[in-house]
Parts: C-alpha cells; sequence; structure tokens
C-alpha cells in the first residue's frame, strides 16, 4: 500500500513545517495558528495508525477548545507592541535545550518497548473497535492512573479559579437571581385615561 | 492502482451525491425562512421570481456570485479569503457520518458522535479568523463573541451528548439510532427529556443564531465578524451557518428522535408500509421540524444580553446536564433504557 506511505509522509512534512514555523513567524496570531495546523497534521497521523479515538479527541480539545482560548487572548493583543525582544536567536538556546530534554525523554519511552522498527502497523482485524479498547483499558487496568489524572485536573481547576477569582471592589453586576423574582405588578401599573388627561 | 482510484471514484461520487442535495436544501432554507418568518409577522414573504418566488435562492445566489470581493486596506489578504473557507469545510464534512437510513451513510465510523462534536466545534475558527484578518473593530469584536459562545455551549452540548451514550453504549450514530428502536416511548427524547432541550438550544447557540446571535448583533457591531465581506466570500459563510443549521437539526432528530425509525414502529395495521417502517423520509421530515423551530425562534425571542448567555451556559445548562447524566446512568442500572 504505497498511498498510505505517501499520505503519512505528506501529513509529517505539515506537521515539521508548520511546527517550525510556529516558532520562527512573527506573528503571534499566525503563529497560534501553525500550532492549530500542526495539531491536525499530528491527528490525522493518529488517524492512519487507526487511533480514531485518539486523533477525533486531539482535535476536539486542543484545536476544538484549547487553541480557540488562545487565539482568542492573542488577538487582543496589539501585534505591533509584542514583537518579541531579540526575535528569534534570543530565544534560541532555551529552546534547543528543552527540545534536547524532550528528545531524551522520547528516546527512552521508546527504547524500553524495546525499538520495534515498524513503519505501519498491522492493519486491525475487522470488528475491532479502537474506541471500546481505550475505554475497557482505562477503567480497569489502568483505573488507578486514570481517577489520579483526573484529581489532578480537578485541582488545577479549583487552583487556577481561586488564584484568578477575587472581588473587586466598584465592580457593577446584576444579580440575575433578583431579576427573575420580579413581580409585574410591582412594575407595571395600568392607569386609564380620560380623554382630557384626568386620571380616574 | 485501478482498483484504489475506483474507489476514489466512486467516494467523490457518494460526496457529491450529499453535497448537491445539502446546497440546494440551503438555498430553499433561506426561502423557507423569509416565507416563514414573513407570515409570523402578517407578511407574504418573497413572492415575485418565479412562482410563489421559488426561484429567489437562485436570484440571491447569482447576485451574490456577480459583486465585487472588497479587500479592506491592512487586512491580512490570505486569511481574509481562507476564513470562509475554514467556516465551510467542517460544516460539509460532517456529513460525512450522518446516516439517513440503516446503510445510507458515507463513513459508518466507530467513533461518529465524537467526529460530529469535533468538526462543529471547528467552525468557529472561520468566524475568529475572519473577524481578526478584516482589520475591523466590529469584526474582531464579532468573532471574539462568537468563539466565547461555542466554547461555552460546546462544554453544555458534550455533556448533553453523554447522556446519549451513556444509554446507547456506542458512539457510533447508526448504533445510537438502532438502540432507540421500539416505539416512539423508546426514543432518547422522553428518558433524556432535560439533555433533548439543553442539547438544541446549546445547538441554537453553537450556529450564532437568533435569540443567540449576538456575534452578528447588528444593533451594536454593524453585522459582526462578517461586516467587511461581501460578494461571494459572504455567501459562503452564509451557506456554512445554514449548512450547520441544519447539521445540528439532523444530530437532533437522529440523538433523541430515532433518526430515521418510524413513529408508527410495531403497529400491526400499517406493517411494513412507508409509514410503518423506517426511512429517509421519517429521518428528512424530523430534521425539517427542527429547522422550522431555529426559524419559529428567531421570529418570537428577542436577543438575549452578551452576560446572561454566558449565565445560560455555565451556571444552568451544566450543571442539569450533570445531574441528569447521573440519571441516565441509573436508567441504565436499572435496565429501563439501554441495552
Amino acid at each position: 500500500m504505497p498511498i498510505l506511505e505517501i499520505v503519512f509522509y505528506l501529513f509529517s512534512t505539515v506537521l515539521i513545517g508548520s511546527a517550525l514555523s510556529v516558532v520562527t513567524v512573527g506573528n503571534p496570531v499566525h503563529a497560534a495558528l501553525f500550532l492549530v495546523l500542526s495539531f491536525f497534521s499530528a491527528a490525522c497521523i493518529w488517524l492512519l495508525l487507526q487511533a480514531e479515538f485518539l486523533a477525533i479527541v486531539l482535535v476536539l480539545v486542543y484545536v476544538g477548545a484549547v487553541m480557540v482560548l488562545f487565539l482568542f487572548v492573542v488577538m487582543m493583543l496589539d501585534v505591533s507592541a509584542v514583537r518579541p525582544r531579540g526575535g528569534f536567536a534570543a530565544y534560541l538556546p532555551v529552546g534547543l535545550l528543552v527540545a534536547l530534554i524532550m528528545a531524551v525523554q522520547m528516546f527512552l519511552v521508546i527504547w524500553t518497548r524495546g525499538l520495534e522498527t515498524q513503519l505501519m502497523p498491522e492493519p486491525r482485524p475487522e470488528g475491532y473497535s479502537h474506541t471500546s479498547e481505550i475505554g475497557r483499558l482505562l477503567y480497569t487496568d489502568y483505573l488507578y492512573a486514570f481517577e489520579i489524572a483526573a484529581v489532578i485536573l480537578l485541582v488545577a481547576i479549583i487552583a487556577a479559579i481561586a488564584l484568578t477569582h477575587r472581588r473587586r471592589p466598584g465592580t457593577k453586576s446584576q444579580d440575575p437571581g433578583q431579576q427573575v423574582r420580579i413581580i409585574r405588578e410591582e412594575r407595571v401599573r395600568l392607569v386609564k385615561m380620560s380623554p382630557d388627561g384626568e386620571e380616574n | 492502482m485501478i482498483e484504489q482510484l475506483l474507489t476514489l471514484v466512486w467516494t467523490v461520487t457518494k460526496i457529491m451525491m450529499i453535497v448537491l442535495p445539502i446546497t440546494i436544501a440551503v438555498a430553499y432554507f433561506t426561502y423557507f425562512e423569509r416565507k416563514v418568518i414573513g407570515y409570523m409577522q402578517v407578511r407574504r414573504g418573497p413572492n415575485r421570481v418565479g412562482p410563489l418566488g421559488l426561484l429567489q435562492p437562485f436570484a440571491d445566489v447569482f447576485k451574490m456570485l456577480f459583486k465585487e470581493i472588497i479587500i479592506p486596506t491592512n487586512a491580512s489578504r490570505f486569511l481574509f479569503l481562507l476564513a470562509p473557507v475554514l467556516a465551510l469545510a467542517p460544516a460539509l464534512t460532517a456529513w460525512a457520518v450522518i446516516p439517513f437510513d440503516d446503510w445510507l451513510v458515507l463513513a459508518n465510523i466507530d467513533a461518529g458522535l465524537l467526529f460530529v462534536l469535533a468538526l462543529t466545534s471547528m467552525g468557529v475558527y472561520g468566524i475568529l479568523i475572519g473577524g481578526w484578518a478584516s482589520n475591523s473593530k466590529y469584526a474582531l469584536l464579532g468573532g471574539l463573541r462568537s468563539a466565547a459562545q461555542t466554547v461555552s455551549y460546546e462544554i453544555a452540548m458534550g455533556f448533553a451528548l453523554v447522556g446519549v451514550v451513556v444509554l446507547s453504549g456506542t458512539l457510533n450514530l447508526t448504533g445510537i439510532v438502532q438502540a432507540q428502536s421500539g416505539s416512539v416511548l423508546s426514543w432518547f427524547w422522553l428518558p433524556l427529556f432535560p439533555l433533548f432541550v439543553i442539547y438544541f438550544i446549546s445547538g441554537v447557540a453553537e450556529t450564532n443564531r437568533a435569540p443567540f446571535d449576538v456575534a452578528e448583533g447588528e444593533s451594536e457591531i454593524v453585522a459582526g465578524f462578517h461586516t467587511e465581506y461581501s460578494g461571494s466570500a459572504f455567501a459562503v459563510f452564509f451557506l456554512a451557518e445554514y449548512a450547520n443549521m441544519i447539521l445540528i437539526s439532523a444530530l437532533a432528530a437522529l440523538l433523541f428522535l430515532g433518526g430515521w425509525l418510524s413513529p408508527f414502529q410495531g403497529l400491526p395495521v400499517l406493517g411494513e408500509t412507508f409509514l410503518g417502517a423506517g426511512g429517509i423520509h421519517w429521518f428528512l421530515l424530523k430534521t425539517a421540524v427542527f429547522c422550522f423551530l431555529y426559524l419559529w425562534f428567531r421570529a418570537t425571542f428577542p436577543r438575549y444580553r452578551y452576560d446572561q448567555i454566558m449565565r445560560l451556559g455555565w451556571k444552568v445548562f451544566i450543571p442539569i446536564t450533570i445531574v441528569w447524566i447521573m440519571v441516565a446512568g441509573l436508567f441504565r442500572v436499572l435496565g429501563w433504557y439501554g441495552a
């Protein structure tokens, strides 16, 4: 099946190209859009591995929600005011260090799995459901890890709210409960008027 | 190689057989909208072009196509032209997994429901990018409003769908409809009634339609994200919006009203006639009902205030959905509904 390999290299090229563009383009909005493109290409590569659940969740969470909020913030910045100091070269050493650490981590993960040099996995048998297989593993073999990850996320949510939520004096807000509780009779008074303007 | 090429040609033919009817449906949806709202406001609506005004949508399309696309000064030209495409592509792609009948589906994939959810959430990029690339404050504000609204209501929508998944036990759309087989009472609208209502209202909010259309609130920000668009680029945004509305309607019909299943299923009198047996006509009819609801809402409700939209999404819908997911789980454990 040469077509699968062509598609794989196509998506990999787009992925690497867009990932490089994220750090090299000057405009932060363009950088965020390139990040979206690289997430999307990664999802497509996962689809080639028949990991459809993971691919769709990657698009749903990162492309559909996280990056929308990223763009939301970046678009409100004044682009000309936030030109990075020193440009690309100033951040290069730190970036290279992070990249090196990540490369070592990935190498260790793959190395412990026995370095299988396999380009494409064997096609799954008919009727194999990747989605239900992940669900089964998550809720049986890896239940504790899954629950711990969930608790960590919950703590992060609560911490984020606790850090940013503060009552500032002087802000004006409406109490929806009060708005809902109003009665028509308290607000509206129907008045019968005679034609000459006398209230009767 | 020849075999792969044939598969490709056949797939493209099937895609055209879905996309063309959707485009026609969008054209007549706009006609239907103007007629319905017209009669609700004691007017007649379009009635000059063709008999009963039936050629009005085509007149509109040709008018749009012959207009000039004006690109504003200092607009980001590439993104400005890319945005309508990014809005339309997910709206059409999502139809790939929609089953029209028991066997009539382009791609019967395992995680179809997630696929639809992922694609509907991507539609916001077109609006967001279009708003930013226009280099106009109205367009930017419209785009930002739309993004915030879509992200907020997506959570309620996703939770509403979790209830459906709990009862049907599958993410496959064909499987979800088959799990509702029985009668009107075994469709998921009954056990999941709050989720059904929340799903459709969130769908209206996610497509930025009245009464949640602050993204193009003309009283404050001219026309919102498409203020600077004209001609065919504007028409593509329009096409995407209406294709999304029909998609949300179709999903509501599939997930809560039993898709192509007949409401008279199992009645011995009707048997296997077109009334008793399920078929695409039932699916289209149910979809049309939800499409009509969109128009009814637009003619009835005044626009929500922005903070009210956010409150409704976060503080009302999300708690209700979380509670009802547990109720759905209870139904499942007790064996009242679901396989």
